[in-house]
């Protein structure tokens, strides 16, 4: 280091101080002060924050606040209502022909783990809970898909209602997947975004696929 | 109780390093550009025809990977249009069991085959090698399982089938000496691939019951209907050949 050449210590001023650190006081404060706070307000913060990336799900503008705090109960929710509405669509009552609870939720889980590893393959900066968030979270407009064909299918199965059913869930699986390329292909090197939205295309086209091809008994 | 917390913590931590540590150890597998993807799916339909000079294959896994769960997909949607009812397992299951049983197996076999004729081959080129050989397999599925005819099949199932397993076999020959060797490897690998996408297709195959009984010559027993059993597949090709031979006479 050449600029710190001509600095010198004389040798009678003594070295001394104080060398403990002292320790910032603020934080078992909160810790207190979220602790004491009836349990409304907390069940409130959650709600909202949940409330406010579903928000961001349906408008997917640019914005942090789905990668900055994470949280994994928007997907939960959203993972166990598919599942549950999936269940039972079986052409005979002996099999099961139709995807059941464990397996839809095996799925999703497993497809989103598998997307998350293979975007941090590929020199992604998001961490691994951020990207499970992201994928839970665009699950959305494919339940509001699977809502909307279950309430055609009461009308009837023609053709029509396939048709009706078709344009739907087309239209929510191309949500689905440009809502999550909006989060995820940002963390990517520029010339790589096609590796990473293709697995993301092929994970809600089967999910897609599942809704559409679902008959009720 | 704090020194406990501090092992407990420290073998966590440790245990979550060791996992990192492993997902890096795949880190250069994948790194790929998506025109190198591009350019090597369409290499893998073309045979090379020089076989004297060993070939260069990437050792490369992001598309193998992404071709086994495409092929997965499709196996998905042949078999709903097929009504294939499963009674041990679920659709899902079997589809992915089917295909990632395929790719690792036949690849681990074909690698100590490889290894007992002294072939060049590491064990990440032969699964990219494998992996890039089912987009054949892909295609031919995605447009035989939409369009139902038995001779559109089995034209895919020779141009298509042939000419990716062509390649692998061409690239395979490249890097063995010896005439029983090379024979050897290109032999089982041929008749793995193409009986393999023989059994895709006719294990969800749907029953397309108007047009046959249409065609069919006198005294023809009735397509049967196919469910994961393979004296039953076998009976199904019986079936067919002898339809084809009728229609012909």
């Amino acid at each position: 280091f050449p600029g710190l050449a001509d600095v010198s210590i004389s040798q009678d001023i003594p070295v001394e101080g104080e060398i403990t650190v002292p320790v910032g006081s603020h934080s078992p404060d909160e810790d207190y002060s979220t602790l004491d706070e009836p349990v409304k307000d907390t069940i409130m913060r959650d709600l909202k924050a949940v409330g406010k990336k579903f928000v961001h799900v349906m408008y997917p503008r640019k914005s942090s606040a789905l990668l900055r705090d994470w949280d994994l109960w928007g997907p939960l929710v959203l993972c166990v209502s598919l599942a549950l509405m999936l269940q039972g669509g079986s052409a005979d009552s002996k099999d099961d022909g139709g995807p059941q609870f464990a397996e839809v939720f095996v799925i999703i889980w497993f497809g989103a783990v598998v997307i998350t590893l293979n975007s941090k393959l590929l020199g992604g900066t998001i961490s691994f809970f951020q990207s499970l968030c992201v994928l839970g979270y665009c699950v959305m407009p494919l339940t509001v898909a699977m809502l909307v064909c279950r309430l055609v299918l009461l009308a009837g199965a023609g053709t029509v209602s396939f048709i009706i059913r078709l344009i739907v869930v087309g239209a929510m699986f191309g949500w689905s997947t440009l809502a999550s390329t909006a989060f995820l292909a940002d963390s990517q090197p520029p010339n790589r975004k096609a590796l990473v939205v293709y697995p993301i295309f092929l994970f809600y086209f089967v999910i897609s696929w599942m809704i559409l091809t679902f008959t009720p008994q | 109780l704090s020194p406990q917390m501090w092992q407990v913590g420290k073998r966590q931590a440790s245990r979550a390093f060791s996992l990192y540590a492993n997902i890096d150890i795949l880190r250069p597998y994948f790194d790929v550009e998506p025109v190198q993807v591009r350019a090597r799916l369409l290499e893998s339909m073309i045979p090379v025809k020089m076989i004297n000079f060993p070939q260069k294959i990437a050792g490369e896994l992001y598309g193998p990977l992404m071709l086994v769960f495409t092929l997965v997909a499709i196996l998905l949607h042949g078999m709903k249009t097929s009504d294939t009812i499963i009674r041990e397992g679920t659709l899902m299951g079997t589809a992915i069991g089917t295909c990632f049983g395929y790719w690792l197996g036949v690849s681990s076999f074909m690698y100590f085959l490889a290894y007992l004729c002294n072939a060049q081959i590491t064990m990440v080129q032969m699964l990219s090698l494998l992996g890039y050989g089912l987009f054949g397999h892909c295609i031919t599925l995605f447009v035989t399982y939409n369009i139902h005819f038995h001779s559109l099949f089995y034209v895919f199932w020779l141009v298509v089938g042939g000419l990716s397993t062509l390649r692998m076999v061409a690239v395979l020959v490249s890097r063995t000496v010896g005439h029983t060797q090379r024979l050897i490897l290109c032999g089982t690998l041929a008749a793995l691939h193409m009986l393999f996408l023989l059994y895709l297709h006719f294990a969800y195959h749907k029953v397309v019951e108007g047009i046959l009984d249409t065609l069919e010559g006198p005294n023809m027993p009735p397509f049967q209907r196919v469910a994961r059993d393979i004296p039953v597949v076998s009976n199904a090709v019986l079936n067919t050949t002898a339809k084809t031979i009728a229609l012909t006479l």
